[in-house]
């Protein structure tokens, strides 16, 4: 299974016929991002050096060599996007973000933001590096090294996927739904057995 | 295992380890963080396909499905199982028929993480906590952590590496219970806490539990539990039963692979224990990710070498 095929920038005519539970795949730029970087953008206000409307942000920091005056990608994989959930709103609102991609999903704010912007939360397997670098063609650029490995990164990524729609852009998500979920049956099984 | 007595004196015709062993110990250092971070262990490889085999929902089958391509592919390539390179820690068991020198095995394990991180282009993951500046190399103060136990007779010392990841490290629960919850607030500590966990340490985890000791003890042992060979129980027929009968139980929540929902949210649950105080009942739990990071070695006196596979 392929998953639809996207290529960016994403526009919102894009995002919206998906809904959550579809596969996607992904061709053309997709920017990596972390911690650091977020801090840096959200909350200390450096203007992002490049173009981030109808952008797709990745959740990492990669595995790398340097050649030349350049970086080939030995792994790139996802970190979780849930510690980094506070960043989204304003990387949609602000920076005219379109996706992002990672794993362990987004809370309730970053659902709405999704909802209120028309963009969407793309899963890719956590911990699947190797499979996820094997699509990534080149690091066409990289921006703050000075934070490395949490850098701005610039991939150009080839049929990245299949990735799964978890959050959509009308205020699907599944992970609050297998969440709520596993909290009702924790009260069946505390009840039961406890 | 966990049950001999603690210390015993070298015996009087130990081996002195001398230059070729600390050699050998930065060598198999060096090794084994490389081999953890590219290999997946085969007990960890067998229960994620009996678990893809298992599953019946569609998605969750399609995720599982891109887990075991993704370790098909880093055994071709030699590569990355995933990219986190996490916190070095090493866990060692030391013979008494080996008389070494501790510090100067904690400075090869140092030099053997930063000699893998600079011959692989490993990313460095590891910072001071206050500066956050990186140096770069996989170690800092008081990293690699380091752990000793001692294992009588033997005239070797066993190597476990584990490069723990960031998103199931983050998922780690410490409770001080009061007696009186008894085993059943141990059973809720753990539920409660593969449901906070969720999605974050991806899926499907070995659950390491920590009981009774002291705070820090229980944190460690619910670790220590974490990377045990999945298939191994408990020597304690108690602490053996509730082992299954939590694996059973957190595989009930439906939290599933990568947290998206399904049948199997834990390989396994491992429980480590240890006698505590009167007043209270420690419970912690550690999550280790389906990547089972984790590779072991051996090094003798003479410094020859042997990796497990
Ligand atoms: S939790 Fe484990 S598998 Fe997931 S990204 Fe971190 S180290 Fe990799």
């Amino acid at each position: 299974m392929a998953g639809i095929p996207l290529t960016t920038p994403l526009r919102e005519a894009d995002l919206r016929p998906l809904r959550a539970g579809d596969w996607v795949s992904l061709s053309g730029t997709v920017f990596g991002v972390r911690d650091a970087t977020l801090m840096r953008i959200c909350d200390r206000g450096v203007a992002p050096p490049v173009d981030l409307r109808g952008a797709v942000l990745l959740h990492t920091a990669p595995n790398v060599r340097r050649v030349g005056d350049r970086y080939e990608p030995i792994s790139v994989g996802t970190t979780t996007s849930t510690r980094m959930n506070r960043f989204t709103a304003p990387l949609l609102e602000r920076h005219g973000v379109r996706a992002v991609v990672g794993k362990g999903g987004l809370l309730e704010d970053s659902v709405e933001a999704m909802r209120a912007h028309g963009a969407v939360y793309l899963t890719i397997v956590g911990g699947a590096a190797a499979w996820e670098t094997q699509h990534v063609e080149a690091i066409e650029a990289v921006y703050w090294e000075d934070l490395m490995p949490e850098c701005l990164w610039q991939f150009r990524v080839r049929d990245l996927g299949p990735l799964l729609v978890s959050i959509d852009s009308h205020g699907e998500s599944l992970y609050a739904r297998v969440r709520d979920d596993a909290r009702r049956r924790l009260q069946g099984l505390l009840g039961g057995g406890a | 295992m966990g049950h001999e007595p603690v210390g015993p004196r070298a015996s009087p015709d130990a081996a002195v380890a001398g230059t070729a062993f600390y050699d050998a110990v930065e060598a198999a250092a060096a090794a084994l963080y490389l081999r953890a971070l590219v290999d997946v262990p085969p007990d960890v490889r067998e229960a994620l396909r009996q678990a893809y085999e298992r599953e019946r929902h569609s998605v969750s089958r399609q995720l599982l499905g891109i887990i075991l391509r993704n370790i098909e592919i880093a055994d071709e390539r030699r590569t990355l199982v995933c990219q986190d390179t996490g916190t070095p820690i090493y866990y060692l068991r030391a013979g008494t028929g080996l008389y070494l020198d501790g510090a100067r095995v904690a400075d090869a394990l140092r030099r053997g993480t930063e000699r893998a991180t600079r011959e692989h282009s490993l990313r460095s993951s590891v910072c001071h906590p206050v500066t956050r500046e990186n140096p770069q190399t996989n170690t800092g103060y008081r990293i690699p952590a380091i752990h000793w136990e001692f294992a009588a007779g033997a005239d070797y010392l066993e190597v476990l590496c584990v490069p723990k990841g960031s998103g199931s490290e983050s998922m780690t629960f410490l409770r001080m219970l009061p007696p009186a919850d008894g085993v059943a607030g141990i059973r809720r500590a753990v539920l409660e806490s593969a449901v906070e966990a969720g999605a974050n340490p991806c899926p499907p985890c070995i659950v390491g539990v920590g009981i009774g000791g002291t705070a820090d003890q229980c944190v460690a042992l619910a670790k220590r539990a974490s990377v045990r060979r999945l298939g191994t129980r408990n020597p304690d027929p108690e602490v053996a039963a509730l082992e299954g009968e939590l694996l059973e139980a957190v595989n009930r929540l439906g939290i599933g692979p990568q947290g998206l929902g399904g049948d199997t949210t834990a390989l396994g649950v491992h429980v480590e224990h240890a006698y505590t105080h009167i007043t209270h009942n420690p419970v912690a739990v550690n999550m280790q990710c389906w990547r089972g990071l984790r590779a072991t070695g051996r090094v003798r006196a003479d410094g020859r070498t042997e990796i497990e596979t």
